[in-house]
């Protein structure tokens, strides 16, 4: 782990000033990843600035009905609340389905969006990475790609993002509210995770010093029919081969409105738009439901080592679309 | 050595706590890294990022400016080593790199995070040569070692092979595939080396003190007498710490350049998956035939699997298939590709793991074109006799494991059909297969016993409990063996002051150090009756057993799985495992089962978890953590439902015991890759049977 320097700020606006200085410095919350990263030198900071005290750590019910959840709320917690539970199932679930209870209790909403892939190249200082070192080469598009990207990668990067909390949020049409040296914005996540492209080295559209302060969930009724489904080589405490985020809104046998997104697929949350579109009007059926997710995986470029991602998505897009159908 | 039927006394047998319990449990048991030592530096080592070729230049300067940083030892100023025979441990002797990770040099510090970060700025730059680190069974140039690990033969061969196999009425013909894997205790290699007016200390995470010494002692040109290894309390070895590895010499190498300071050396979870030993992945063909009525005529398995260039490792794969079944005749033989990859070593049950695997899934789909169930299908090939010997067995009792198993699981209505079985989203299946060990014994134990008063006993040898419950169990052999109650007798194991002990590993561990205890106890009484005085005392050798030339001795097991598979992801949930085993007395039944669920639990990982990730461009494991390298969590493991059935053996060893520390490994794999298929109707012959390998 290299030295670096530690900073505790007074507040938010301060936590934005003192990293903007800092051109190689980091923001530190949970820790749960990163001082790992530090301590195998695949992240080296020279700056970290504790915000874990400055965000908010509540849960509330906004004027439009929907959620806000500080940065700091921890997953646990999240995971635990009661109308997260209710109202948003599929959160409830992903938090749950993601690493240990022990993780969970440190690790905070604003940090598990900004996880890091857990490409095995990446994860080790001797092999080419261009998410790492930008320019070196990828290692895993030739190498062992089990767990890496079917849509969405580029030549430089085929890794995929590491969330399950991420996919959910992704469903849901989540918020993402930022501070940053130039004053807040709110971004949709589906605009915070960004594809490989040519910069694999950047996950997310922030800026540096912007500081994630809270997540926004938007009301959405039929939340509350949705699940999360995830795929993994053991039955707990491993990341997702494959999962799915899945709300579905039913109407006479028809489906009236659906959210689809998978995790374990690409460099960010995929948003299953293309098969969304197909679905709404159509039946509710299994037939229905497995075309609609051939659509979406129309465009999935396998790579040596996981075909096998194709047919699993596919299966369990279905399976999880036909257990909410049935369900209701 | 007594060899009639001793009826187990008031202590073995009983459910004894394990006596080091509270210690653990409150943090009190020092392992090797917790010893507290005057002053300690730390080391982090620095290993080759290329697979073969030299160091060209070593520039450590930035590391050596760092506050703290004491040291910097590398082949260039690394002690001379006195014997540098053994290829593997002879590190820092000249700047030759022969494989990914090899330890070419250290940093030692004030802390180990000093230490690391030096490490990491640390530039080496090498003069790369092609390397070769792909097995596969096509390749040219694999060899026959002169024997197999164990000693065993390389090859043997029985009847004609060929011509049973080319008139059988029912053949199969199938090969199975077994990946690296990796020991991963809990407790990483760990080694604190004290060099005071040249006597060597070590406090070593080990499953062999005696044997740590006895290796170390002339690399460092040191009479034995000047080396002390301690190890009271170790977390798990799986094998891996059957012999010392390059990072105990290279934890004693650093210390030697700076003494006076001891220097602690714990090994990184990532850096547990170079230099510490791993199960070679193995290829096996297996041919069964068999006559009309499901009789086994030809047997044979063909193993293919690698070894070191630098150190010859021959796994002793196709080892039980020698004498598991009854044949008309039977062909074995290993080859062996010698690749530029660290030495392969012990890992549980080498040989008889991954080699049954191969047997008992074969076994599996012979009974089904043998159209016999798959238990009575090896009923109906039991042996009278050991084909291996030619000798008896002391007791062999697989039959009446895979009746019990089968009437405790409910195994009597299986239909056979696979695929067939569906509840909901799960195929359900179920799978059985046998297991074996051999009675492992090994010379040259020694065991002292003092009357310290009081009505107490010492009791002392070198053994080491790899968590395992050595301190328990001896403490009971002890007593009953002294005719006294637990609660008299001291028991010092762990530490090379106390006699010599042979090392835990082959299952051999009690029958060895029992034995010795016994003899000792017999010489103790008959020298000093049974009223002793303070300080009278006797110490004594193992003895011979001559019964192992009249009997062959082994133990046996039987597995019952229910498996489940998704439909739609090909996951695989284990619901209830079944071990029946027949493994003679049973010193501790609470250590015991401890001892059946790890080796089961071990098997289920291997089954459908573990797999160690060379990339053969870079010649390293790439999933080299555990949030990629896979072991069972508590959620993958079910129901297990363990048993032992009565056995009276007087001929393995006072005790009457059997080692079972392996056993549970054994076989286990394959009855849940036979589960697999039957659930799912996919037969994946390369474990681990991983998700990938079963959605359609």
């Amino acid at each position: 782990m290299k030295p670096y320097h530690y900073q505790r700020a007074r507040d938010i606006p301060g936590a934005v000033a003192a990293l903007a200085e800092q051109p190689n410095g980091k923001y530190l919350a949970g820790g749960t990843n990163l001082v790992d990263l530090m301590k195998l030198e695949i992240m080296t900071p020279d700056m970290l600035v504790d915000v874990r005290r400055l965000t908010s750590d509540r849960i509330e019910e906004t004027e439009d009905g929907g959620v806000r959840i500080g940065a700091a709320v921890t997953n646990s917690d999240l995971a635990a609340d009661r109308t997260i539970r209710s109202c948003y199932p599929v959160l409830s679930q992903a938090l749950v389905s993601g690493a240990s209870g022990q993780l969970r209790n440190l690790a905070t909403t604003g940090g598990n969006l900004l996880q890091r892939t857990r490409c095995v190249y990446f994860y080790d200082t001797t092999t080419p990475c261009n998410k790492r070192e930008p320019g070196s080469g990828c290692s895993a598009i030739d190498g062992h790609n089990k767990d890496h990207a079917i849509l969405g990668a580029s030549e430089r990067c085929v890794a995929t993002h590491p969330s399950d909390m991420a996919v959910a949020m992704t469903a849901l049409e989540a918020f993402v509210n930022v501070h940053g040296p130039d004053g807040e914005r709110r971004i949709p996540i589906e605009e915070l995770h960004r594809p490989p492209g040519d910069e694999p080295e950047r996950d997310t559209t922030l800026e540096h010093g912007e500081l994630i302060t809270a997540v926004d969930l938007p009301p959405l009724a039929f939340a509350s029919n949705s699940k999360y489904r995830k795929v993994r080589e053991r039955a707990s405490y491993a990341f997702a081969l494959v999962s799915v985020a899945a709300a579905l809104d039913v109407e006479d046998g028809t489906v009236r409105d659906v959210r689809l997104a998978l995790g374990g697929v690409a460099h960010k949350p995929w948003r299953a738009t293309k098969a969304e579109e197909a679905l709404r009007g159509e039946q509710a059926n299994e037939a229905n439901f497995r075309a609609a997710a051939d659509i979406e995986l129309e465009d999935a470029e396998p790579l040596r080592d996981n075909a096998f991602k194709v047919p699993l998505a596919r299966n369990i897009i279905t399976r999880a679309l036909l257990e909410l159908s049935e369900e209701r | 050595m007594s060899t009639a039927t001793r009826v187990p006394g008031r202590a073995i047998g009983a459910p004894l706590d394990r006596i080091d319990g509270p210690q653990k449990v409150t943090g009190t048991a020092p392992y090797a890294y917790e010893h507290h030592v005057g002053y300690p530096l730390y080391l982090y080592p620095l290993q080759s990022d290329i697979v073969r070729g030299r160091v060209a230049q070593i520039d450590a300067s930035a590391a050596e400016a760092l506050p703290g940083v004491i040291l910097v030892i590398t082949h260039e100023n690394a002690p001379r080593l006195a014997d540098t025979s053994d290829k593997e441990l002879a590190i820092l002797q000249s700047d030759e790199v022969a494989f990914r990770g090899q330890y070419v040099g250290a940093v030692v510090a004030e802390t180990f995070e000093i230490a690391r970060h030096a490490a990491q700025i640390i530039k080496i730059s090498y003069d790369e040569k092609a390397h070769d680190v792909a097995l596969r069974a096509d390749r040219d140039d694999l060899y026959t070692p002169d024997r197999v690990s164990g000693g065993f033969p390389t090859d043997t061969e029985e009847g004609d092979f060929d011509e049973a196999f080319s008139s059988a009425a029912v053949k199969l013909d199938e090969t199975y595939a077994t990946p690296m894997e990796h020991n991963n205790p809990m407790e990483p290699h760990t080694t604190v080396a004290v060099w005071e007016g040249g006597d060597l200390t070590l406090y070593e995470s080990t499953q062999g003190p005696h044997r740590v010494k006895a290796k170390v002692a002339p690399i460092f040109g040191l009479d034995p007498s000047r080396v002390r290894v301690v190890a009271p309390y170790v977390g798990g070895g799986f094998g891996s710490k059957g012999l010392p590895h390059a990072n105990t010499i290279l934890a004693a190498l650093a210390a030697r350049k700076v003494e006076g300071r001891p220097v602690k050396f714990a090994l990184t979870r990532q850096q547990m998956f170079s230099c510490v030993g791993y199960r070679t992945p193995t290829i096996q063909r297996i041919r069964l035939g068999a006559d009309e009525d499901g009789r086994l005529t030809a047997i044979s398995h063909e193993v293919v699997e690698q070894t070191a260039k630098i150190k010859e490792f021959a796994e002793q794969t196709a080892i039980a298939t020698r004498m598991m079944y009854a044949t008309g005749s039977r062909r074995t033989t290993h080859r062996l590709a010698a690749l530029d990859v660290p030495v392969p070593s012990w890992m549980r049950a080498p040989g008889e793991c991954p080699g049954m695997y191969a047997l008992e899934a074969a076994m599996d789909e012979m009974a089904i074109k043998c159209n016999l169930d798959p238990v009575e299908f090896r009923i109906r090939n039991e042996p009278e006799i050991d084909a291996l010997t030619g000798l008896p067995y002391s007791s062999r009792n697989l039959v009446a494991c895979l009746r019990e198993g089968a009437r405790r699981f409910g195994w009597e209505d299986r239909d056979p059909i696979p695929c067939v079985w569906r509840e909901g989203r799960w195929l359900v299946g179920t799978g059985v297969a046998s297991a074996t060990y051999p009675v492992g014994r090994q010379p040259g134990s020694r065991v002292r016993i003092r009357c310290e008063g009081d009505g107490r006993y010492a009791v002392e040898i070198g053994a080491a409990d790899i968590g395992t419950g050595t301190w328990t169990a001896l403490t009971q052999i002890s007593a009953d063996a002294l005719d006294v109650g637990v609660e008299v007798i001291d028991l010092k194991i762990g530490d090379t002051n106390v006699p010599f002990a042979s090392v835990a590993g082959n299952s051999s561990g009690i029958t060895s150090w029992g034995s010795t205890i016994f003899e000792a106890a017999r010489a103790f009484r008959e020298q000093h009756g049974q009223d002793p005085s303070e300080g009278d005392e006797v110490e004594a050798g193992m003895p011979e057993n001559p019964e192992t030339d009249n009997y062959a001795m082994h133990a046996f097991g039987a597995y019952f799985v229910e498996a489940r598979v998704d439909a739609d992801t090909g996951e695989v949930r284990i619901p209830r495992m079944t071990g029946v085993f027949a493994v003679g007395n049973i010193i501790n039944p609470k250590t015991a089962r401890s001892q059946f669920i790890g080796g089961m639990t071990m098997g289920l990982g291997m089954a459908l978890h573990e797999e160690s990730l060379v990339d053969p461009r870079f010649g390293h494991v790439v999933n080299h953590d555990f949030a990629e390298y896979h072991i069972p969590t508590n959620a993958d493991v079910g129901e297990m439902d363990i048993v032992w059935i009565e056995e009276e053996d007087p001929y393995v060893n006072p005790m009457g015991s059997k080692g079972i520390g392996e056993i549970g490994i054994v076989g286990s794999s394959a009855a849940i890759a036979n589960a697999v298929y039957h659930a799912s109707g996919i037969r994946v012959r390369d474990l681990p049977i991983t998700p990938d390998k079963l959605v359609q």
